[in-house]
């Protein structure tokens, strides 16, 4: 079952053409990695999916709803969640506020019930606390709830920002480089984390990586972006040994060497 | 934990008394002087937490305070004066009817003064909030000004640039301390929710607030228009307190007066704008001295008006340069650290909060 489908999206920013004639339909469960050259518009199309940019041509589909005309948070609520290229925490709040502030779509009570304390949102704010400190165990994080999200190390601020997007209760996880910066050991952890949360919150994932070891090593398809154009899909074999790919990441001389 | 449970409720209780017994105390004994200045502490708290609120905690820099406050003060006012007075008042352009004849208590005219100025502040905010920085600045500022201008010229309704006078007086102590307390009170609980969580989330990072799901429109408007409610508020205690009002008394100067309280007090700390706008209420009086005619050195300078706002404004250099983030940043003060301070406690750990 298709939980997410590009179909055909293209997006022009004045004359340059970003994307074009993106198509990706991913099922339900997947794990699949988008590659593909600096600028090649990888970032550009995650801006799509989650609403930030509204596609030129094409539409998209996510569990069968048209999604073009949503706003991102809308997207958000309907179960895509999102992580950032260049981290954005909210790095003056607690690592705790942050991975709360993701459940905030679930308040159900008004702003009157909250700020006089009813019953009905403090049985809300224990809830959304005590989940939010489950995930924060997930991610090993539940000793520095309290310190501020800014202050904390790279590595960790890469895995609160998961922790923060899992609150949203997302069926659809989109990851933007989550293993940028990263030394080899981290990556390494990184990798089965991905591979955990997906099973235990029976994700399905979408990854921009540079890193070829992580896109190689969990993805079981992969996309590979050039210049705006899908140039190759494919599993991680087929990928590493497409002449497309090597041209593109290589450039042409590599035919000749 | 069950021991400190009630230690807190009867800390909370007895500062409440106490509260109270000093407003009973100073509003029978204190000389109408010092009582007035104390009542400005009360008004000028409620405008900073308010505007704090906006700016500090959501991020939107707003300048139009002076305007909603301008709102609150002819709405009460307009519905709590006596139709004869009135009628001495409007004595070129007479006012329009239905408000020549209404006339309803101090209390619900306050209520109606904040509501009409929140859904003030949904129609200006609502068109206004898609905008950021600098921009909604200006724009904001514009509101303000056009609320002014508006208010100098509906002479049918407003008297224009002659402006109300006469107002009786129902502000006392117990009316600015209370809003006050309420509304230091209501924006905690509101900043400490889940809703505060989503406004503080858009003043860090708008993009990823989004992207979590944080509806901007709703939380900001949401902001604007309780900041709004608060400031037509102490709009019209403002009003029934000096007595008279006219358009000019709401210029830019006032707004700016609110935005030294916040900056100084710290953008995003209830605290800091507390104390803030207290010491500001009292060095405004104070510091009168250094507007009258003064010997100095042998030499004789005659009073001028507007000195006091040029030592606020070195306070306010001072203040950035040397406290980046003003005196309390977002830092606040707790219950708890009131409690620790009492008992001697150090400053304990807490284990899951």
């Amino acid at each position: 079952m298709s939980i997410l489908k590009a179909d055909h999206i293209t997006i022009r920013f004045g004359g340059l053409t970003a994307v074009s004639n993106f198509y990706l339909n991913i099922k339900e469960g997947e794990l699949v990695g988008l590659i593909g050259p600096n600028g090649a518009g990888k970032t550009t199309v995650f801006n799509m999916l989650t609403g930030v940019y509204k596609p030129t041509k094409g539409k998209i589909y996510f569990n069968n709803q048209e999604i073009n005309k949503k706003k991102v948070d809308q997207i958000t609520a309907l179960g895509m969640a999102r992580t950032f290229q260049n981290i954005r925490l909210f790095t003056n709040l607690s690592v705790l506020d942050n991975v709360m502030v993701g459940c905030h779509l679930r308040i159900k009570s008004s702003v009157l019930n909250a700020v006089f304390y009813l019953p009905q949102y403090s049985q809300e704010e224990n809830n959304v606390r005590e989940e939010a400190k489950q995930l924060l165990k997930e991610v090993n994080l539940e000793k520095l709830k309290n310190n501020l999200a800014g202050g904390l190390p790279y590595g960790q601020q890469r895995k609160l920002e998961i922790a923060r997007a899992l609150a949203t209760r997302p069926r659809l996880l989109l990851l933007d480089e989550p293993a940028a910066g990263m030394n080899p050991h981290e990556t390494k952890d990184l990798m089965s984390f991905i591979q955990k949360i997906q099973e235990k919150f029976k994700l399905t994932i979408v990854l921009i990586e540079h890193d070829m070891k992580v896109v190689m090593g969990i993805c079981k398809r992969i996309l590979v972006l050039d210049y705006g154009i899908t140039i190759a899909e494919g599993n991680p074999v087929e990928i590493q040994h497409n002449p497309e790919v090597i041209k593109a990441y290589l450039g042409v001389e590599a035919h000749y060497a | 934990m069950k021991k400190k449970k009630k230690d807190y409720f009867i800390l909370k209780i007895t500062t409440i008394l106490m509260v109270v017994v000093f407003v009973f105390i100073a509003q029978r004994n204190f000389d109408a002087y010092v009582v007035r200045i104390l009542n400005l502490c009360g008004i000028y708290v409620i405008l900073g937490v308010s505007l704090n609120l906006i700016n500090g905690f959501t991020g939107q820099f707003s300048l139009g305070h002076a305007g909603f406050m301008a709102i609150g003060a002819y709405v009460s006012a307009l519905l709590y004066m006596s139709p004869e007075l009135k009628e001495v008042n409007y004595f070129i352009t007479p006012i329009i009817w239905p408000l020549s004849v209404i006339q309803i208590p101090f209390v619900f005219s306050l209520i109606i003064a904040g509501l009409v100025s929140a859904g003030v502040g949904f129609l200006v905010g609502a068109p206004c909030l898609r905008l950021k920085g600098d921009y909604l600045a200006i724009v904001t500022f514009g509101f303000s000004e056009i609320i002014r201008v508006l208010f100098c010229n509906l002479q049918s309704i407003t008297n224009g640039p002659l402006g109300l006078k006469g107002l009786p007086s129902y502000t006392n102590l117990w009316w600015t301390w209370g809003m006050a307390i309420f509304t230091v009170w209501f924006v905690k609980n509101l900043i400490n929710s889940s809703y505060g969580r989503a406004l503080k989330s858009i003043r860090e990072d708008e993009v990823a607030a989004e992207a979590m799901g944080v509806n901007l429109f709703y939380h900001k408007v949401l902001s604007f228009v309780v900041g709004a409610f608060f400031a037509g508020i102490a709009g019209a205690l403002l009003g029934s307190l000096v007595m008279t009002i006219d358009p000019n008394t709401f210029s830019f100067f006032m707004t700016f007066q609110i935005i030294i309280i916040i900056v100084v007090g710290g953008l995003g700390s209830v605290t800091g704008t507390v104390i803030a706008g207290t010491v500001f209420a009292i060095l405004m009086e104070v510091l009168r001295s250094v507007e009258s005619p003064m010997r100095l050195f042998g030499l004789h300078i005659p009073g001028i008006p507007g000195m006091r706002m040029l030592i606020f404004s070195i306070l306010l250099m001072i203040v950035i340069l040397f406290f980046h983030q003003g005196l309390m940043g977002t830092k606040e003060w707790s219950w708890e650290w009131l409690y620790n301070k009492l008992t001697g406690n150090k400053k304990e750990i807490e284990e899951g909060s």
